[in-house]
């Protein structure tokens, strides 16, 4: 399921409509990760404060689409593109790559309540094919 | 037996209430075969389904779609019981329309991202968490009688 040329163009189009909303939808969808699979708070448990659009959420929620807007720009070559991101998660972070798929179901959902126009059944597939690459590019080193 | 709280109650019946049966079905399971294209398979019948453009304006497909949606009534009527309640269409999906439960995880999946995009700031984590709650109980009740 590689992505096609329309969906890195149809991924682009979402992208160049929601990026400025980049923070806020970082923040909602990870404060949403957090309340909704309480699993995942087993990683911040050295956070003082996991409650949703509190001051470390918001901030690593930036970081994450950071992340995203990385990935746009390397759509041709994730794995390359992101391999320092992939080490990271692989040798430090050692997340589980489930969640990469619970935090991009997050990431959709925020999508489609803060844009539900442009959220069209052809953008969510093209998005959804692209975070899943991205999933895949990040566990690149994991074993 | 699952455990709801008063909260979780009043979120899911209020959704349900509010929601447009004809609007929001056909909605789901269009974005269901349009993000997900191998559950097209169960669809053979319906006609044409050859683009997202077909499959939108196909009114066999949105039929379907209210037909799904007024089956989640029954869960929301009885969610005290909802595994007995779904018994039958659990074997209904099973034994004659031989539909892979994984499917109904993705449908779920659908549905949830069209009712963020209707109640938009409204569908808060607290909101998702009882509807996704809710979701998965059904998809475990409609996958319990497979064999």
């Amino acid at each position: 399921m590689s992505l096609t040329q329309k969906d890195k163009a149809a991924v682009k189009a979402l992208w160049a409509k929601i990026s400025k909303s980049a923070d806020a939808i970082g923040s909602d969808a990870l404060s949403r990760m957090l309340t909704v699979y309480p699993q995942t708070k087993t990683y911040f448990s050295h956070w003082p404060d996991m409650s949703p659009g509190s001051a470390p959420v918001k901030a690593h929620g930036k970081k994450v689409m950071g992340g995203i807007n990385l990935a746009v720009s390397k759509i041709d070559d994730l794995t390359n593109g992101l391999l320092e991101l992939s080490e990271q998660h692989a040798f430090q972070l050692r997340v589980d790559p489930t969640n990469f798929k619970i935090l991009s179901h997050c990431v959709l959902v925020v999508v489609s309540s803060m844009f539900p126009n442009d959220f069209t059944p052809e953008a969510h597939v093209a998005f959804d094919k692209f975070l899943t690459a991205v999933a895949l590019a990040l566990s690149e080193k994991y074993r | 037996m699952v455990e709801w709280t008063e909260q979780e109650r009043g979120i899911i019946t209020s959704i349900f209430s509010s929601l447009d049966y004809e609007d929001i079905g056909p909605k789901a399971l269009c974005r269901c075969l349009i993000v997900y294209p191998w559950t097209q398979r169960y669809f053979g019948a319906f006609g044409n389904l050859y683009n997202a453009e077909a499959i939108k304006s196909n009114p066999n497909i949105a039929a379907h779609g209210v037909t799904v949606l007024h089956g989640l009534d029954r869960a929301v009527k009885n969610m005290d019981n909802i595994k007995a309640t779904y018994a039958e269409l659990s074997v209904l999906h099973s034994e004659k329309l031989h539909v892979d439960p994984d499917n109904f995880k993705l449908l779920s999946d659908c549905l949830t991202i069209v009712i963020a995009a209707k109640l938009g700031n409204g569908f808060t984590p607290e909101t998702q968490a009882a509807w996704q709650k809710f979701l998965a109980v059904v998809v475990s009740a409609l996958g319990r009688q497979y064999h």
